[in-house]
């Protein structure tokens, strides 16, 4: 096996990816949770299907709507430029957008189950206990749905590594910038370096049964504790 | 007693309405403001929704909610759950699982300005018994236990107004009766206005100064308890163990027999010896069943509670052999459960003195 082939920019670039993925995930899942699971509007089955739409569209159909809302033509893309920011297809940070995007029901989906899973008692003791509603977020909500963020922000993170469609679509494959594992090996396996694309995907192999093993094991031992 | 006359100041007035899908809740009602009011009714009959709606934890289509001359809410206010001076026992203790014992009782304690605060923390702990607790985690506690830390935690928040939904439900019987105590003692001690709901008449008959019943979302009747609990036109007076609760002193002990006496309206009874100081007052309770009518002084008979009466009314009990004769002592009244045969044979009548025998008699406080 021939080891100077191996660059290990692309694990530091995906990990990066996935690290500011995550903590924008949980930013946006966690809010949008706590709504979808105490409003009572009509049409929120709408907001439920359109997050979780990154579940069953392939990942090219999203990339490929997200290179033209992102693009020169797209409005997003419009807005972007005449910020001054430039088009974000090709660079790392349409990079986190798409994948904020793609990783979003797997944040929600568990986060907006514990917070449903509270129920309102807890919450009405806490106000006759004069705690308002932000206090009752904070000092409840957030306590007791503590098992749901983490299982949300270790699925977002790991979805997030496991990414290849949507990057190749709005990311392309620029070392450095946009080159993230999953595309690095399979570049390693179109040149026929198996040896390289070896190392990349046994560690990917590894660190990602790692995870979920720590996350089956966290939730068995804690289950989700109700009052 | 007219609650109408009562001033505005010194009362808790309350009216609500509120529809839902298979249930209206239309109350209106004013209760004294100090003492234990309890919302009597049948599950189903609106009273934990009412208890609801003067937290604020529901939304009623019509409200108006003033104690003590404070008004919470009515078409132009409306305090937010967490703005009202109250405290809140639910059935369920329903303490937070990841705070422990000493962290829930803080948890309304800490949210209140230092100069509000008009119970110690560590007075409350005491009345409560919870000194030995406060480092452990609540799913340690028993049912009984965790009530108690409830109960602590919502008066820690020093309030004008303690609503009790049933705190004494979900618990079996050695927890409520390790419970009971505790209340009677607070109450006292607390000088706050209760509502307290309960559909168990043993309860409202130990617990409770006032009492509102209610039935299918409607106020039947209310008023003062021993003037409720008798009234025949009451389901609740015809309930098997219907009983009239009296208001009396400890007047003396006999070591000898181990008895002690207690006196209300002129009338004296006497009960096993408890040792309770002379002058406690204390509430008695007196089956409906247990009372018998006689037309002379009874002498020579084993049963030695009995005092004069009056007749105040007769009306006929669910079972068509039986009548309820309400009797009055003094300013209390009495029920007595008798056969029609007997009414007849006696030739009891509206306004007629008695003489009624007591065969027994409990201490309720």
């Amino acid at each position: 096996m021939d080891f100077s082939q191996l660059d290990l920019q692309p694990v530091w670039l995906t990990l990066r990816l996935a690290t500011i993925t995550t903590v924008l995930l949980l930013c946006l899942a966690t809010p949008l949770a706590w709504w979808l699971a105490n409003t009572r509007w009509r049409y929120r089955q709408v907001v439920n299907a359109l997050v979780a739409l990154p579940l069953v569209l392939p990942p090219t159909v999203l990339g490929f709507y997200l290179l033209l809302l992102l693009g020169p033509r797209g409005w997003v893309g419009q807005m972007t430029e005449s910020l001054g920011i430039g088009l974000l297809p090709f660079t790392f940070s349409g990079l986190v957008i798409a994948s904020v995007i793609y990783s979003l029901p797997f944040a929600v989906q568990p986060i907006q189950n514990a917070f449903v899973a509270i129920g309102r008692r807890p919450l009405e003791v806490a106000a006759t206990l004069r705690a308002s509603p932000w206090d009752r977020f904070v000092s409840v909500a957030l306590p007791l749905a503590k098992p749901g963020l983490i299982t949300g922000a270790v699925l977002g993170f790991a979805h997030t590594l496991g990414e290849f469609g949507v990057v190749l679509m709005i990311g392309g494959n620029i070392p450095g910038q946009t080159q993230v594992l999953s595309v690095a090996i399979y570049d390693h396996v179109e040149a026929y370096e198996y040896g390289a694309a070896h190392v990349l995907a046994a560690g990917m192999l590894g660190f990602s049964f790692i995870v979920l093993l720590a996350l089956y094991w966290r939730t068995s031992q804690r289950p989700l504790e109700r009052l | 007693m007219d609650n109408n006359s009562l001033p505005a100041d010194q009362c808790i007035a309350a009216r609500f309405k509120l529809k839902r899908k298979e249930f209206e809740l239309d109350v209106s009602f004013t209760a004294p403001g100090k003492g234990v009011t309890a919302l009597f009714g049948p599950s189903g009959s609106g009273k934990t929704t009412l208890l609801r709606c003067i937290a604020g934890l529901e939304n009623p289509d019509r409200a108006h909610f003033a104690i003590n001359g404070q008004c919470w809410h009515d078409d132009k206010t409306n305090l937010a759950v967490h703005r009202r001076p109250i405290a809140y026992v639910f059935q369920e203790a329903s303490l937070f699982p990841h705070l422990n014992v000493r962290e829930n009782m803080a948890y309304g304690w800490r949210r209140i300005p230092k100069q509000q605060r008009k119970l110690r923390f560590d007075d409350v702990t005491a009345w409560l018994g919870l000194e030995a607790f406060l480092e452990r985690k609540t799913e340690e506690l028993s049912g009984g236990q965790r009530q108690r830390v409830a109960i602590a935690r919502a008066l820690l928040t020093s309030p004008e107004l303690l609503l009790m939904d049933e705190p004494l439900a979900s618990l079996d019987a050695s927890g409520k009766a390790e419970i009971l105590p505790y209340l009677e003692s607070l109450w006292q001690e607390l000088d706050i206005p209760v509502l307290y709901v309960s559909h168990s008449p043993e309860e409202v008959q130990q617990l409770a100064d006032h009492l509102i019943l209610l039935d299918q979302g409607r106020v039947v009747a209310s008023g003062e308890l021993n003037t409720l609990l008798t009234d025949p036109l009451l389901a609740i007076s015809h309930f098997e163990d219907a009983a009239a609760v009296l208001e009396a002193r400890v007047v003396s002990h006999d070591k000898e027999f181990h008895l002690t006496s207690l006196a209300f309206d002129g009338a004296q009874v006497s009960v096993s010896y408890n040792g309770l100081p002379l002058g406690h007052k204390a509430r008695l309770r007196i089956c409906a069943r247990d009372v018998s009518l006689s037309l002379v002084q009874p002498q020579q008979i084993s049963i030695s509670n009995s005092f004069a009466v009056r007749v105040l009314s007769m009306d006929p009990d669910r079972d068509p052999s039986q009548m309820l004769v309400r009797c009055e002592i003094g300013g209390q009244h009495l029920l007595s459960r008798i056969t029609r045969r007997s009414v007849h044979l006696l030739k009891i009548e509206v306004g007629k003195s008695l003489y009624a025998q007591v065969k027994s008699v409990a201490l309720m406080k």
